[in-house]
């Protein structure tokens, strides 16, 4: 049997586990376990600029894969560094493992230097938590954070490893456990049956049903399951902002995506649905808008694998718990195998009414003669890229138009920080995907406020060359807050305009990569069709929107689903 | 509504702060809180009282299982159940006081643990409306102190909550 030491057995385990790339910083009391990658070349380390970067890029490879993350920190600030990247994964279910540096065993408690209780300041943050107590304990725990990260609801597991846990000085067996097995965890593996044939009963009863679909489907790895369902029942299909893509956007069954920034049509379909089959999606306040006014003629089926969604902001008439993607194919063989229909008049009917208010709004916007407007930069890279690119958004108003312009038709390509909303998340997850996908394009979308929240990792797309683009929607505010400042502030910007913008062309020239600025509106698909035929570079396109742009429809506070702005001057 | 509901838990370090911290981080209330290893030393059993609405009772056992090292857990108040809490408090016992003090502990089944010129210390053994009712009838004037153990909890009848 060989003896390894405990960094040499946790970089061991990394490499058993599957894990080919790690995300980090060094520092003091991660050294053994640096030590221990340099001595081997099987687990790939990058090397961010700043440890939040490194949280996000796994975090970016997570959502783009469904395999979970990896990142590595020192102690202290570089544990707490993390913690945005923790939380933001920790929102979106994203399965990753953090891996922090601690002081050793003896000082710890002592305010010892780069000392922070990692353990309870990532708490309310992570699925778990752990710490290492001895050396030989350190392949089953990473065995063990692994299996957490990625099984049930997924999410971020943190372990502490103390730095003596690593010294090189001892040594001991090595053995990579098979499976693990915990007495209190044990995610539910199948749905209820008498749950799932009541449900289906429902659905084929239903005269006005709608299917809304959340990031669940796309975590599950159930989108085939879901389109085949859908298809099968001919019934309208809305997903939330976590769910893009996990419905193929430009499918005339599909209505867009719903709630605060939905489609005119979507909330309007959800408000005078019969019946709503929530399919892994948590009812988020982004979505609902006014829990009381909600949906008031609907019946609810809530599939979920977590229990805790289910019933948590708004009641489920049929919880189902389970993986979404054996519940829909249970789903899907009922459905075949009834004698029920659909009723075809209804739902024809339904179809009439869902079209007419598709007539009425759909996605539209005001073009310009003069300035380039957000939304057309959108869809001119959404034709560049044929619709096929890994999309990364930042937080705010560029946010919302990607969203509502990039037609997603596959699944694990939109790539936003949904719950936390974590300015800074785009250009790092962006890179975490690009490394693992280099022939594939991956677009940033972002805004001059959220880029330069990261802006350092420009440096490290040059030490790894990752050539992604970088679409800087920059409307010179902090959009998203004006939006609001305008809208119930009596357009007070209190201190939402950015002053003393960089020159991002030469920021991005002096990290050594392609800057284009666009401020003319015939230069937009010219000079966007150049950058994107530089494939080995990384291209910062800095392109100049209109400055008073709003996003819409936006719902009304405390409103029903219903209840919409659609421009400046029309409210329904 | 009051409930009582009980946690087996992995008697690990971390894992008591980790009920704790859902607790505040959720919003939930705790009234009390009792905590220790049972007859299985990896086990902890922990007790806590706690305050809502059914739904966000709910809540707070579906959020209680999704904690990792939660093996087990139930709502004693669903059922018929035996709720049990300790109380010292020490009291001012002089003068005509000292036999009416007496009487009154006599008459609630508690016991002087200990004794000086002026002081009697009560040891009491109920559940908290008990607790409650003496402290009342002794008036809170000649109480000097107080140290409740929070509140321990058992099903009726052939129900155990184990492994």
């Amino acid at each position: 049997m060989e003896l390894l030491s405990g960094a040499d057995m946790l970089i061991r385990s990394l490499e058993d586990e599957g894990v080919e790339y790690i995300y980090g910083y060094p520092g003091g009391a991660a050294l053994h376990i640096y030590d221990a990658l340099f001595r081997q070349d099987k687990v790939k380390h990058i090397l961010v600029r700043h440890e939040q970067a490194a949280v996000h890029m796994a975090d970016g490879y997570a959502r783009a894969t469904g395999k979970p993350g990896t990142v590595l920190v020192t102690s202290g600030p570089g544990a707490t560094n993390t913690i945005t990247g923790i939380a933001t994964a920790f929102m979106d279910s994203i399965p990753m493992v953090v891996l922090c540096g601690q002081v050793m065993t003896h000082l710890i408690g002592e305010d010892a230097f780069q000392e922070t209780d990692m353990i309870g300041v990532s708490r309310p943050v992570v699925k778990h938590n752990m710490s290492v107590r001895h050396p030989s304990e350190i392949p089953e725990i990473i065995r063990k954070a692994y299996y957490i990260a990625s099984t049930g609801r997924p999410g971020p597991v943190v372990v502490d490893i103390p730095k003596d846990m690593t010294t090189p000085n001892e040594r001991y067996e090595y053995h990579f456990p098979a499976k693990v097995k915990l007495r209190s965890y044990n995610p539910v593996v199948r749905g209820h049956a008498g749950q799932i044939k009541k449900a289906v009963d429902m659905l084929l009863a239903a005269k006005r049903p709608m299917i809304y679909a959340g990031g669940g489907v796309i975590l599950g790895k159930a989108s085939d399951q879901l389109r085949e369902l859908v298809q099968m029942l001919g019934y309208p299909i809305t997903n939330t902002l976590m769910g893009i893509g996990c419905y193929p956007a430009t499918d005339k069954q599909h209505l867009g995506w719903l709630g605060m920034h939905g489609t005119y049509e979507s909330n309007m379909a959800m408000h005078h649905a019969d019946l709503i089959l929530a399919i892994g999606a948590r009812f988020d306040d982004r979505v609902t808008n006014a829990t009381e006014k909600f949906c008031p003629g609907a019946r609810i089926i809530h599939i979920d694998i977590d229990p805790a969604s289910i019933s948590k902001t708004i009641e489920a008439d049929v919880p189902i718990v389970g993986p979404v993607d054996s519940v829909l194919k249970e789903m899907i063989s009922l459905v075949k195998e009834a004698k029920a229909k659909p009723d075809a008049g209804a739902l024809a009917a339904w179809w009439k009414q869902i079209d007419e208010w598709r007539a009425f709004h759909g996605m539209r916007y005001q073009t310009s003669d003069d300035v380039i407007k957000p939304q057309e930069v959108v869809e001119a890279v959404w034709r560049i890229t044929q619709g096929d690119a890994f999309v990364t958004s930042d937080v705010g108003q560029h946010q919302m138009f990607a969203a509502q312009y990039y037609k997603f038709d596959k699944p694990n390509r939109w790539i936003n920080s949904g719950g936390l909303g974590t300015m800074g998340f785009g250009l790092p997850a962006a890179m975490g995907i690009k490394l693992n996908f280099p022939e594939e394009e991956v677009v940033c979308f972002t805004g001059e406020g959220s880029i330069q929240m990261n802006i350092q990792e420009l440096s490290t797309c040059k030490q790894y060359n990752l050539p992604v683009k970088i679409v800087n929607l920059n409307n010179q505010a902090l959009g998203m807050v004006k939006q609001w400042q305008d809208m119930n502030y009596e357009a007070r910007h209190s201190q939402s305009y950015m002053e003393s913008l960089p020159d991002f062309i030469k920021l991005a020239e002096a990290y050594g990569h392609v800057g284009i600025r666009i401020d003319r509106k015939e230069d937009l698909e010219p000079k966007l069709r150049e950058a994107f035929a530089m494939k080995d570079k990384l291209v910062f396109l800095d392109i100049y929107v209109d400055r008073f742009e709003h996003v819409y429809p936006m719902q009304v506070p405390r409103g029903a689903m219903k209840d919409m702005w659609l421009s400046k001057t029309e409210r329904v | 509504m009051r409930r009582i509901i009980s946690v087996l838990l992995e008697n690990e370090p971390g894992a008591l702060s980790r009920v704790v911290g859902l607790f505040s981080q959720r919003n939930y209330n705790i009234e009390t809180l009792t905590v220790a290893p049972t007859e299985d030393p990896t086990l902890s059993r922990l007790t806590v009282t706690t305050t809502g609405s059914d739904k966000v009772i709910e809540q707070i056992t579906k959020q209680l299982n999704k904690l990792i090292e939660v093996v087990k857990l139930v709502d004693l108040t669903e059922g018929a159940h035996i709720e049990r809490e300790l109380m010292l408090i020490k009291l001012k016992a002089t003068g005509a006081q000292r036999a009416e003090i007496k009487r009154t502990v006599d008459i609630f089944r508690g016991q002087i643990v200990d004794v000086t010129s002026a002081i009697y210390t009560v040891q009491l053994v109920g559940d908290s409306d008990k607790l409650d009712a003496f402290i009342q009838a002794v008036g809170t004037g000649g109480v000097l102190e107080v140290v409740r153990s929070g509140v321990s909890g058992i099903a009726r009848g052939e129900k155990v909550l184990s492994l």
